[in-house]
């Protein structure tokens, strides 16, 4: 045996402590750990633009969605002699040009647009983020995985949806009625039509963080693949996945803008936001106040959405979170 | 001498390699015929430069890899995949990053019950916590550390914290993998005493690698110098680093550091680079940088031979 003297004195941390202390030594050190929430919600609040954001968002949500409750005019309600009228008492935001209320409209165009909106990009995270772990942790999926996923990326958007919407509609419209039909339809043609870069971004950071070592650490003490993803792997790659989540909210609100702008979204009597801007733009000239109305609430959603992720993910980051 | 509690024969461990689309995959061989036996108690050291294997063998030692030849066993038992996880609650590792082995998201409380929670998922919660709270006492921590995250301590803690993880299952084996080199020269020695420590009272044996030989020298009783996936020289550490007789490993010691400056003798400086492992090479993979080299070296491959401290050289220094 070589001898094993000391090499120099330690001083500062505690020694290794040859008497182990007491369990109810050890008790009185430690007070109860503050739960994580107390601190991402500690973390959350520092972060004033995403306070803000979020208090925002709700307040829209809180609005598309409580608001018919308050202001009870329907939206469909033609007064053909009130028509395009400027804002007023009894019309906060005018009528339009067959004489419905904007506020009304808005409202059940924001329940719309924001339900799709969060629906498609849970769908799409979910689908991203799927194919984007499979693909990085498996390596023998990983090829496959990322040829389909650009597949997808080459594969043209609107002629797409054209055949979607030719062949779902129908037997969608006929199970789930023309409303839900047509709901879950859209939903699932702006999710699987977006999941890419969320799949192309988890994919690369799994594979760096494959290779850290806390995972071979995992590894060596037996974790299965599975628990190795969830408790390993999917919370490191949090940010990503949240910077996403927030940028596809606002994407997704933009594309069914833009399917019920080219009329192959929801029916023309059916608001949303997307339909109210498409029907204001023929008024451009006369009535600009009318494009106002949905471009600032899609404008509003999208910029509250993102600050409320950048605090989120930095509030979910405990090394952030830390400082 | 006490029982043996590691023993490996021939192991090696070699790696596909695609290289293009037509060409056949060639092969690394990161790792050729490593025999060695590890005692409770006992210090093995790996020692060799970049590339040389020695992460690779920690890899098989602990079970992340399969060797693709000879026989590991541990306490006397085969390692094959089906008793992987009956033997892994025996060899644990520490690596050499402390800041890349604690996973960020997780508290020091999260991360020390994890090895229990996969390996005795019958544990109660009260007993992991009651565990996981000794052995942050063990290496050192304080209480108050045992909820924080891992960004909030310092390198040497960090490390601590990965030997009380590596102790969660009360192993026999630690598997050392270069756990102070990434550390500040004041705080490598506070981990090595406490590992001293530690072996002293928990009888653990240690296959501790490093390029440190400084280090190696005092903390370790035996000593595997590795070169290109092999073993070129095998002994006692008093031995080696007295008396050693392989050109190799002479030219690693003479490289070591030396406090008093002009005391030493002199360098010996090797020429040339290591050579790819994906080459087949005929003779002694040291003979293009060797100054001793014959003939002999280039045409074969000298043996590990003369018993307890082995060498691998046709013409051995003396």
């Amino acid at each position: 045996m070589t001898d094993k003297e000391r090499f120099v004195p330690d001083e500062g941390l505690a020694p290794a402590s040859t008497v182990l202390p007491a369990a109810g030594e050890l008790d009185e050190f430690t007070k109860p750990p503050r739960s994580q929430w107390a601190n991402v919600w500690d973390q959350f609040k520092t972060h004033k633009g995403a306070l803000w954001g979020g208090i925002l968002f709700l307040l829209i949500v809180v609005t598309v969605f409580l608001g018919p409750y308050v202001w009870t005019i329907d939206p469909t309600h033609i007064d053909i002699r009130a028509r395009n009228q400027g804002p007023s008492l009894a019309h906060p935001f005018g009528t339009d040009q067959l004489g419905r209320d904007m506020l009304a409209r808005m409202m059940a165009g924001g329940r719309t647009s924001v339900s799709v909106g969060i629906a498609a990009m849970l769908l799409a995270l979910g689908l991203g983020s799927l194919i984007g772990v499979m693909a990085g942790f498996f390596k023998r999926l990983d090829g496959p995985l990322m040829r389909l996923t650009d597949l997808f990326l080459a594969l043209p958007l609107l002629p797409l949806l054209l055949v979607m919407m030719m062949l779902f509609r129908e037997p969608l419209n006929a199970t789930f009625g023309p409303e839900q039909g047509i709901f879950i339809l859209i939903v699932c043609a702006i999710g699987i039509t977006s999941w890419m870069p969320t799949a192309r971004i988890v994919r690369g950071d799994v594979l760096a963080l494959k290779e850290r070592e806390f995972v071979l650490a995992a590894r060596s003490m037996g974790t299965t693949n599975t628990k190795m993803i969830l408790r390993h792997i999917l919370p490191n790659v949090l940010s990503p996945i949240m910077v996403s989540a927030t940028l596809g909210i606002a994407t997704a609100i933009i594309t069914e803008s833009a399917l019920s702008f080219l009329g192959l979204g929801f029916p023309p009597d059916f608001p949303t936001w997307g339909r109210l801007l498409f029907d204001a733009t023929d008024y451009l000239q006369q009535y600009p106040e009318r494009v106002f109305w949905p471009g600032m609430a899609i404008s509003l959603t999208v910029l509250s959405v993102n600050y409320l992720g950048d605090g989120l993910r930095d509030a979910l980051d405990p090394r952030i979170r830390g400082r | 001498m006490s029982e043996q509690i590691v023993t490996a024969r021939n192991l090696a461990r070699h790696y596909e390699v695609k290289q293009g689309f037509l060409s056949a995959p060639a092969t690394v061989r990161a790792l050729s015929d490593v025999s060695f036996d590890l005692r409770p108690g006992q210090t093995l050291a790996v020692v060799g430069e970049s590339g040389c294997g020695k992460s690779t063998l920690a890899r098989l030692v602990t079970m992340i890899e399969e060797p693709t030849g000879g026989e590991l066993r541990i306490k006397g038992e085969a390692v094959t995949r089906d008793h992987w996880a009956s033997l892994r609650s025996s060899v644990q590792i520490v690596f050499q990053d402390p800041y890349g082995s604690l996973n960020p998201r997780q508290r020091i409380s999260t991360i020390l019950q994890e090895p229990l929670k996969i390996n005795r998922p019958d544990m109660s919660a009260e007993e992991r916590d009651r565990l996981a709270r000794e052995k942050l006492a063990l290496v050192g921590l304080r209480p108050e550390h045992y909820d924080r995250f891992p960004h909030m301590f310092s390198g040497g803690q960090r490390q601590r914290i990965s030997i009380a993880r590596a102790l969660m299952l009360d192993p026999a084996i630690l598997v050392l993998d270069e756990p102070i080199s990434a550390l500040d020269v004041s705080i490598q020695s506070q981990i090595l005493n406490l590992l001293v420590e530690l072996q002293e009272r928990l009888g653990l044996a240690y296959l501790f690698i490093s390029h440190d030989l400084s280090v190696v020298r005092h903390f370790c009783d035996d000593v595997i110098v590795m070169y290109l996936g092999r073993v070129v020289e095998q002994g006692p550490s008093k031995e080696v680093f007295a008396n050693p007789r392989h050109p190799y490993t002479k030219a690693l010691i003479s490289a070591t550091p030396r406090a008093v400056p002009g005391s030493g003798r002199k360098r010996i400086k090797l020429q040339g680079e290591l050579p790819s492992p994906m080459d087949l090479i005929e003779g002694c993979p040291f003979a293009p940088r060797c100054w001793r080299v014959t003939d002999q070296c280039r045409k074969s491959r000298p043996e590990l031979s003369g018993g307890a401290h082995g060498i691998a050289c046709y013409n051995p220094e003396d």
